[in-house]
């Protein structure tokens, strides 16, 4: 039987690999252990070894193919007794589908899919005994009991010594700079909390989505010049519209606050496509549709399903697509196209009366828009004291994308269409 | 006249700089090594490795001593030649020299015999015998001129009655009568030779409260006592007030506590530490600062002057060859931008005094262990209790250990006795690998070996020895 060899994923986060070197030529002959190739993530570089013994058949990936998705087969090894012949017209057996459209490009600047979290798509190939070797922690004696002593992961320390081991003078500036069990709450085994037996909290080891959430954020907050910018809307306009029009319709059918929020963001960015773009590093992409990324909190995590092209849709289609959309997300049922894009994301927190805050913007796009609640309140209209309801909405936005005047603009824009329903549900 | 461009230009061939030449030339730098006098430096030609073969002279003196227990019949006892101990010695350095020269060659070093003065800005001049001078630049100069011995000032070194080192390693005849000044590593390992081979009177002059002041007090205590044994005189806490040449040898004067004593001997050894060599090498053409003789050094060896670094003797103490060469390899490691080099460890260093018995230790002594505020577990076992320094006849020794009791990290082992400057480097590479006593303990040892020792020194500081 043909052995087939996949691009490992070294990492849970790892969606992608550069082949950097192959160890063994085509006919070579393998024996387990052998080093075949050296795989690159953004991360490290480390080695693939030869599970099975046979001869190298045909390599499929080529040395310095880079971004290989996880799981592509990068070469096939023929046990003994089988011929070459049989790899003529070789077809991969187990290419995931959500691989299947995905070239192997020697360009590198392919923007990173938008997942804030996902257990699809990224399928750690844990079963491969390659990748089972790279769980082993390399540290000195003394690292690990110092570790120990901190309730320290060491999976969280990175390594100086000799090969990357880690050694004590790493722990020690991990623990001088900050880190302590206790106070960040690492994934440590939850063995460590019940050494007393009566601890007061407990430690809950890292979900996938929390990883990946982590991951994500944290490279955001630090990668992008955050500038924020608020903005009062009045409401009362659209809660009187939305009255009327959910007078008309099924429950299920009803229109939320979110909807109209949806439209209206949809409609300002086609005021103001500036806003609409995201960072490449390279160059600055403007997308040419509205697909509106929702944040959408699920089971211990969040999640950002799309309205695509919402700027044409209807405020009766979009409110089924998002509710069809956020059905899914909390029964992790979303294809990778269902939230792996978008241009643009709303936070809404109205719901729990929240009156303002600052989201982190979802890489690469450049904006994202923070709903506060809707609130009844005093105001001064033309000098005396009147009784409405109002909404504070804010923009993070990415600096180096967009200047504070663009935030600006697409926050008039955004306020004239949900203080002017009617627009909404016009257009 | 055209200028010569390097990757890095290492001056001075002692243990740091051929090491780090050599390193340069692995990873692919274009290096160029200069040195003024001979390859190998202080270590090879006047220091290490000549002065341990007179030692060996002074071991086997030691050995025939005894030799009627193993045995033999020594009716007729052997006489020592000075002679042909000195030009043993000679040739064992001469060798090892030309041995360096091979290894440069073999690893396509440039090598240029002449002194090398610092321009500035990465300019160096060369100045030869008999040739023009040569103008070289590079973006790397690594300054590893060594060190020469430190004298007092008033005092004359003047080969015949007041020596250093060098002097010391090629006497013509031994005197009757020797006075050694400073008792660290060299006075003692002098004091050692002296006394093995037949000098009647060796006295040992040192200003610290214990003699080899850097070692744990435990192991110079004793020491000094079993070299008392053997007849050599020790002046602890007392200074040198006065030394002056005679006619027949020298006078001096020392001074303990308010007490002053005089007296006279053939010959002084000024045996007072080193001094950096940092004169006429062109520092002041640049931004690096000297303080108490030695260039001032950050980590990897730079310098205040950006693209300059200085390495072993020159850079500071600890003054030893392997400490150099460490240097050399981890400043080199840094400029061709290795991935995981760390800065030189100091307490990971061992330090080796090769007299009979010998000396070795590594880390924290005791004293130190405690100032530094570590809780301590402290483990010991001596020679007399190990078979195989029983079936030697090398019976006076001790090891002891010191941990940290929070941890279990090795912080420090110290040595005397037979053979362990060969042992200490277990301890070296345990230190050095973070292993904890937990490791240790289930280290297997062969049996009968000395190594015994440290195990049972290991388990003792835990209460577990099974042998005491």
């Amino acid at each position: 039987m043909t052995i087939e060899i996949f691009m490992p994923a070294l990492s849970p986060t790892m969606t992608h690999g550069n082949l950097i070197k192959w160890h063994k030529k085509e006919g070579a002959t393998v024996e387990s252990g052998d080093l075949l190739a050296e795989i690159e993530t953004d991360k490290a570089t480390m080695e693939v070894e030869a599970v099975d013994e046979g001869v190298l058949g045909e390599i499929l990936v080529s040395e310095g193919s880079q971004n290989v998705p996880v799981n592509t087969v990068i070469a096939v090894i023929l046990e003994e007794g089988e011929d070459k012949e049989k790899l003529n017209n070789y077809k991969p057996s187990n290419l995931k589908p959500s691989n299947k459209e995905e070239t192997i490009s020697t360009t590198s600047i392919t923007p990173q899919p938008v997942i804030l979290a996902t257990s699809v798509g990224i399928a750690p190939n844990s079963s491969s005994p390659s990748v089972e070797k790279l769980d082993r922690i390399f540290a000195s004696p003394l690292a690990r009991r110092l570790a120990e002593e901190n309730t320290l992961d060491l999976k969280s320390i990175k390594g100086s010594g000799p090969r990357g081991r880690i050694v004590k003078s790493d722990v020690e500036n991990f623990i001088k700079s900050g880190n302590t069990a206790s106070e960040m709450g690492f994934g440590f085994p939850r063995t460590f909390s019940n050494v007393t037996g009566n601890g007061s909290y407990h430690d809950e080891p890292l979900s996938q989505m929390r990883k990946i959430i982590s991951q994500r954020l944290l490279k955001s907050k630090q990668e992008i010049p955050h500038f924020y910018a608020s903005m009062d809307c009045m409401m009362d306009e659209l809660l009187k519209a939305r009255k009327t029009l959910n007078e008309k319709l099924d429950k299920a059918q009803k229109i939320s606050i979110n909807d109209f929020i949806i439209k209206a963001c949809a409609l300002a960015l086609k005021d103001v496509p500036k806003a609409n773009a995201a960072w490449l590093g390279e160059s600055i992409r403007y997308y040419n549709n509205a697909d509106i990324s929702i944040a959408v909190s699920v089971d211990n995590g969040l999640i950002t399903p799309i309205i695509k092209a919402a700027e044409l849709k209807s405020l009766f289609q979009i409110s089924a697509e998002s509710k069809n959309l956020i059905k899914k997300a909390r029964e992790n049922k979303l294809a990778p196209e269902e939230f792996q894009g978008g241009s643009f994301s709303i936070s809404n927190m109205g719901m729990y009366n929240i009156k303002q805050f600052n989201a982190i913007i979802n890489q690469p796009q450049a904006c994202i828009i923070s709903i506060g609640a809707a609130k009844e309140g005093p105001i001064v209209v033309d000098g005396k004291l009147k009784i409405a309801t109002q909404m504070t909405s804010t923009i993070s936005a990415d600096h180096r994308v967009v200047d504070g005047i663009v935030a600006a603009e697409f926050l008039v824009a955004f306020k004239k269409y949900i203080e002017n329903p009617l627009l909404l549900v016009l257009a | 006249m055209t200028e010569k461009t390097y990757d890095l230009i290492v001056v001075g061939g002692g243990p740091a700089g051929y090491v780090a030449a050599i390193r340069a030339g692995q990873l692919g730098l274009n290096v160029v090594l200069i040195e003024e006098k001979k390859l190998g430096g202080v270590c090879l030609n006047w220091g290490c490795i000549p002065t341990k073969a007179l030692l060996r002279s002074s071991e086997i003196a030691h050995i025939l001593k005894e030799v009627g227990t193993f045995g033999f019949d020594i009716s007729t006892p052997p006489q020592f030649d000075l002679k042909k101990a000195v030009k043993r010695s000679r040739d064992i350095s001469e060798k090892l020299s030309q041995g360096i020269a091979y290894l440069l060659k073999k690893n396509k070093i440039e090598y240029i015999s002449g002194r090398a003065i610092l321009k500035g800005n990465g300019k160096i001049a060369v100045s030869r015998k008999e040739q023009r001078e040569l103008k070289l630049s590079a973006k790397n100069i690594i300054i590893a001129t060594g060190a020469h011995a430190r004298t007092l000032p008033n005092i004359e070194v003047d080969g015949k009655h007041i020596w250093t080192a060098k002097e010391a390693l090629m006497p013509e005849k031994l005197p009757k009568s020797l006075l050694i000044i400073g008792s660290g590593a060299i006075g003692i390992e002098f004091a050692s030779f002296y006394k093995g081979v037949g000098v009647k009177e060796v006295t040992v002059v040192e200003l610290q409260e214990h003699i080899l002041p850097v070692e744990d007090i435990e192991v110079s205590k004793l020491a000094q006592k079993i070299f008392e044994k053997q007849g050599i005189k020790f002046h602890t806490n007392t200074m040198l007030k006065d030394l002056k040449s005679t006619k027949e040898g020298i006078s001096f004067s020392l001074m303990h506590k308010d007490k002053s004593e005089k007296g006279q001997a053939e010959v002084a050894l000024l045996a007072i530490g080193i001094q950096g060599n940092v004169d006429n090498i062109g520092l002041s053409k640049t931004r690096i600062k000297v303080e108490k003789g030695h260039i001032v050094t950050k980590d990897f060896g730079s310098t205040d002057e950006p693209g300059v670094y200085a390495i072993g003797d020159v850079a500071g103490p600890p003054w030893l060859a392997h400490k150099g060469s460490h240097e050399g390899i981890v400043c080199v490691d840094h400029i061709a931008k290795q991935p995981h080099v760390h800065a030189l460890d100091v307490t990971k260093i061992p330090g080796c005094t090769y007299s009979y018995p010998q000396i070795a230790s590594v880390g924290y002594t005791e004293k130190k262990a405690k100032d530094s505020g570590f809780d301590i577990n402290v483990g010991r076992f001596n020679f007399q209790a190990n078979g195989k320094a029983l079936a030697l006849g090398e019976a006076d020794g001790l090891i002891k250990v010191i941990f940290n009791a929070k941890t279990g990290e090795l912080l420090g082992a110290h040595m005397i006795g037979v053979e362990v400057t060969e042992m200490i480097q277990g301890f070296v590479i345990a230190r050095t690998m973070e292993a904890t006593e937990a490791d240790l303990m289930q280290v297997v040892f062969p049996h009968p070996t000395l190594s015994e020792i440290m195990r049972e020194a290991v388990l003792d500081a835990f209460d577990k020895g099974i042998h005491q």
